[in-house]
C-alpha cells in the first residue's frame, strides 16, 4: 500500500500543493511599528510583549542582511510581505465540532487527524495554520501532569512569568537578522513546559502549514524542560504550491534544565518550487537549545522541502556533562538550495556532542553542510564527533562542506569524518535485476544512506520521512 | 524457454558478443565456459538488460516474448535472474527489506497479493536454509561487510526467494573455498526443477561436479565455438582450450 501511495504521489508532483478555500483575515502588506502594534493587539497581548516586539523591530531595522551562506538568495522585499494572516473566526472555539470543516479537511489531507485517531497514535498536536493555533489536543491529559502545551499567544496571556523568563533567553533578538525579524512580528507557534521530574507520556507534535498567499510565517516555539524532565517533540511542515515565493522565518528556543532531556524532531517539506525553480518557500530558521548540567538535547531533522533552507539547529552545552546531538538528512532536488548544519558550543566540562549529517543532492540543486564546533577555554575534556556525508545524484548538483572547529582547550578531542559518494550504476542495476523500478531503487538506496538519521525519528515520522525522500527524488535519475 | 539467435552486443565501439546462438529448454542446465575475456559475463549482463551494453543484432526470446523489448526490472519480474559475479553493497538497506520489496514486486507483476509479514518471514527462514545462510545476515545491509562466500551464498538465497524461471549464474564459484562451493552448488541443485532452467558461467569443472550440466558450451571471442555434454568440461579441465582454439584457426 505504501508503494502505491508513493506511485500516486510521483504522478502528482508536490502532493501537498493544495490551498484551502477559507476566509482569512490579513493585514496590509509591509512592516512598520503600526503593523507590529496591530499584530500585538490582534493577539490580545500585554503591554510588555508589545514593548519587546518594538525593541526587536527597531534593532532589526539597523541590521544588514546576512550574506555569508552558500546560497543564491533573490532580493526579498520585506515591505511586500503580509505579516499577519489568520483563519477568520468570529468567536473562540470550544470543541472540535466548531472547527471550520474546510480547515479540518485540510488537516485530513495532510494526514493529521486531530481527533480520536491521535489518541491511538499517542500524539498530541498543536496545529498551526498560517498564524493562529487552530486546535490543541490532549491538553487535559497533559495538564494532569502539569505539562503546559499551548500556542505561544496563549502562553503569553496565561503564563507570562514563564514566557518572560525564557523567551529570548537562548535566541535573543540581537542574534541575527531573521531572529530579530521574528521577535518583532512572530504571529504564533507553540509553547511547551514540562515541570520538574516529569516524563511527558506522549510525543508532542506541531504541524505547520503556510496557507494564505503572500504571507510570511513567523512562528515562535519555546520549549522548556525543567530539571529532570523529558519530552520528545515533533514538528512537521508543509505548504501549498504557489508561484510566488513565501518567507518563513521561525525561531525555536529550547531550554533543557539540569538532568533533563529533549528530543526535537523535524520533518520539513515546505513547497520547494517547481522544476524550473519558480516559487517555493524561503526557510530562514534559527533553532537553538541551552543545556544545563547533565542535560541532553537531540535535534533530528529531515529537510526535503523549501526553495532555500538556511538553518542550523544548535546546542549550547553550558552545564557540565551535558550532551548535544544533531542528526540531519537534507535533500535538495531541481533548483533547491540548502545551507544547513549545526553549532555545538562546548562551555561546560566533559561536554559531548555528536553530529551526523547526510546531504543528498539531485537535479541542479546545491546542498551545503555548515558546522561549527567551538570548545571554550573552561570546557575540560570536551568531545565532539562529526560525520558528514554527501550523496550526489546526477552530475549537475553540488555538495559542499564547511566544517569549522575552534578549540580553546587542549584537552578537547574533536573528530571529523566526511565522505562523498554517488549512487552507482551497479547499485541500480542490482536493484533493478531484482525487480525494483529505477525510482524505487533510488528511493531505497537513499533511505538506506539516511538510515542512521531516520532511525532517530519516532516511528510514524520515520515512515513519512522515508516516503518524502522517495517522492522528492522523482525524475532525478535516468 | 530461452532462444538466442545471432546475438551481437557491444560496449562503445567494441563488439563483444559476435553472434551467439543458444537454445535452453525447461529442466535443463547449461554451462558456459571459456577463456578470460571471451564474453561470458557480457552475455549474462546482456540477457539481464544491463544498459552498459548495446545489442546491435540478433534476437532473444524468453518465455515466448521478445526479451530485448523489456526493461531490466520487467525481465526480472518475468522470471529472469542474474547471479552477479561481484554483488554490490547497498548500505543501510537490510537484506530482509530488500527481498520483501523484490518478492512483492514480482508478485504484483503476476497479479498476486503481497505477502504478509508472517508469510514473508517464514519464506525467508525456509529459503535461507537452502544455502545454509545465517539468518542473522538477513538483518544486515545488503552485502555490506559480507565475506566473499557470504556474498555468493546470498546470491543463491535471493534466487531461492525469487524462484526464477531462468537463472544465469555468473561465476558463482569464484572466490569460494571448498566448503562454500559445495554449499552454494548444492543449493543451486536443490532449486532445480523440471520447470526452470539454469545457465552457469564458470571457469572450473569442479562446480559442475555438483551442478551437473546437460550441455557445456565454450565461448570464445564472442561466439560459442563448441558444445558438448558434461564430459566436455572434464576434457577442458585436462587439456585447456587450446585444442579448440587451434582447431578454429586452422
Amino acid at each position: 500500500m505504501a508503494e502505491k501511495e508513493i506511485l500516486e504521489s510521483l504522478e502528482g508532483e508536490y502532493k501537498y500543493g493544495f490551498t484551502t478555500d477559507i476566509e482569512t483575515e490579513t493585514i496590509a502588506r509591509g512592516l512598520n511599528e503600526e503593523v507590529i502594534r496591530l499584530i500585538s493587539q490582534k493577539k490580545e497581548e500585554p503591554e510588555w510583549m508589545l514593548e519587546r516586539r518594538l525593541q526587536a523591530f527597531r534593532h532589526w531595522q539597523q541590521m544588514p542582511l546576512p550574506k555569508w551562506a552558500h546560497l543564491d538568495i533573490p532580493e526579498i522585499d520585506f515591505q511586500d510581505i503580509i505579516y499577519y494572516a489568520a483563519p477568520k473566526q468570529t468567536k473562540k472555539l470550544g470543541s472540535m465540532d466548531e472547527v471550520d470543516p474546510e480547515l479540518k479537511r485540510t488537516f485530513d489531507k495532510l494526514g493529521i487527524p486531530l481527533e480520536e485517531q491521535m489518541a491511538l497514535a499517542g500524539v498530541a498536536v498543536d496545529a498551526v495554520m498560517d498564524s493562529v493555533s487552530v486546535k490543541t489536543t490532549f491538553r487535559e491529559t497533559l495538564a494532569e501532569k502539569g505539562i503546559i502545551f499551548c500556542s505561544i499567544s496563549e502562553a503569553i496571556r496565561e503564563y507570562p512569568e514563564l514566557v518572560k523568563k525564557y523567551l529570548g533567553s537562548v535566541v535573543p533578538y540581537t542574534d541575527n537578522f531573521y531572529a530579530a525579524l521574528n521577535a518583532a512580528v512572530f504571529s504564533d507557534g507553540s509553547f511547551c513546559y514540562i515541570p520538574k521530574g516529569v516524563r511527558c507520556p506522549m510525543e508532542l507534535s506541531t504541524y505547520f502549514r503556510i496557507n494564505a498567499e503572500g504571507t510570511g510565517q513567523f512562528e515562535r516555539t519555546l520549549l522548556v524542560a525543567d530539571e529532570g524532565a523529558y519530552v520528545s517533540y515533533l514538528e512537521g511542515c508543509t505548504a501549498p504550491r504557489r508561484d510566488e515565493n513565501q518567507l518563513h522565518a521561525a525561531v525555536v528556543e529550547i531550554i533543557v534544565e539540569r538532568d533533563a532531556e529533549v528530543k526535537y524532531s523535524t520533518v520539513q517539506n515546505w513547497y520547494p518550487g517547481d522544476k524550473e525553480g519558480k516559487g517555493g518557500i524561503y526557510n530562514f530558521v534559527t533553532k537553538r537549545g541551552l543545556c544545563r548540567e547533565n542535560a541532553r538535547l537531540s535535534w533530528t531533522q529531515v529537510e526535503t522541502g523549501s526553495a532555500i533552507t538556511w538553518k542550523y539547529p544548535s546546542c549550547v552545552l553550558l552545564g557540565d556533562n551535558s550532551v548535544g546531538e544533531f542528526y540531519s538528512v537534507a535533500m535538495t532536488n531541481n533548483y533547491q538550495q540548502a545551507d544547513t548544519g549545526t553549532k555545538m558550543i562546548h562551555i561546560g566540562r566533559n561536554t559531548r556532542s555528536r553530529i551526523v549529517s547526510k546531504g543528498i543532492s539531485a537535479g541542479k540543486s546545491q546542498n551545503a553542510y555548515r558546522g561549527l564546533v567551538r570548545v571554550a577555554k573552561a570546557a575540560e575534556n570536551a568531545r565532539n564527533y562529526s560525520q558528514c556525508d554527501s550523496l550526489l545524484i546526477g552530475d549537475k548538483c553540488g555538495a559542499h562542506t564547511f566544517p569549522v572547529m575552534d578549540s580553546k582547550n587542549p584537552t578537547a578531542v574533536i573528530e571529523h569524518e566526511a565522505t562523498t559518494s554517488k549512487i552507482s550504476e551497479e547499485q541500480l542495476m542490482y536493484c533493478r535485476q531484482r525487480g525494483l523500478s529505477t525510482e524505487d531503487a533510488v528511493g531505497l538506496i537513499v533511505n538506506g544512506y539516511a538510515r542512521e538519521v531516520l532511525a532517530k525519528l519516532p516511528m510514524e515520522f520515520a515512515v513519512e520521512a522515508q516516503k518524502l525522500l522517495a517522492i522528492n527524488l522523482e525524475g532525478s535519475v535516468g | 524457454m530461452l532462444s538466442v539467435k545471432n546475438l551481437h552486443a557491444s560496449v562503445g565501439d567494441k563488439e563483444i558478443l559476435r553472434g551467439i546462438n543458444l537454445e535452453v529448454r525447461a529442466g535443463e542446465v547449461h554451462a558456459i565456459m571459456g577463456p578470460n575475456g571471451s564474453g561470458k559475463s557480457t552475455f549474462a549482463s546482456v540477457l539481464a538488460g544491463n544498459e552498459k551494453f548495446t545489442v546491435t543484432e540478433g534476437e532473444v526470446t524468453f518465455m515466448g516474448k521478445n526479451l530485448l523489448e523489456y526493461s531490466i526490472e520487467d525481465r526480472a519480474r518475468m522470471g529472469l535472474f542474474q547471479g552477479f559475479q561481484y554483488p554490490v553493497e547497498i548500505p543501510g538497506v537490510t537484506m530482509a527489506n530488500f527481498m520483501k520489496i523484490a518478492v512483492n514486486e514480482q508478485r504484483k507483476f503476476r497479479g498476486e497479493e503481497p505477502l504478509t509479514a508472517g508469510e514473508f518471514l517464514r519464506m525467508m527462514r525456509e529459503k535461507s536454509a537452502v544455502v545454509e545462510l545465517d539468518t542473522k545476515l538477513t538483518n544486515r545491509a545488503v552485502n555490506e561487510g559480507f565475506s566473499g562466500g557470504e556474498k555468493k551464498k546470498n546470491e543463491i538465497f535471493q534466487m531461492a526467494m525469487l524462484e526464477p524461471k531462468l537463472a544465469v549464474l555468473d561465476e558463482t564459484d569464484s572466490g569460494l573455498d571448498i566448503d562454500a562451493l559445495r554449499i552454494v552448488a548444492t543449493g543451486v541443485t536443490k532449486l532445480h526443477t523440471a520447470e526452470n532452467a539454469t545457465i552457469v558461467i564458470t571457469h572450473y569443472q569442479r562446480l559442475l561436479d555438483y551442478i551437473v550440466p546437460d550441455y557445456v558450451h565454450v565461448l570464445y571471442k564472442g561466439r560459442i565455438i563448441h558444445s558438448g555434454d558434461k564430459t566436455l568440461a572434464l576434457k577442458l579441465e585436462k587439456e585447456g582450450y587450446d585444442w579448440l582454439i587451434n582447431n578454429l584457426e586452422e
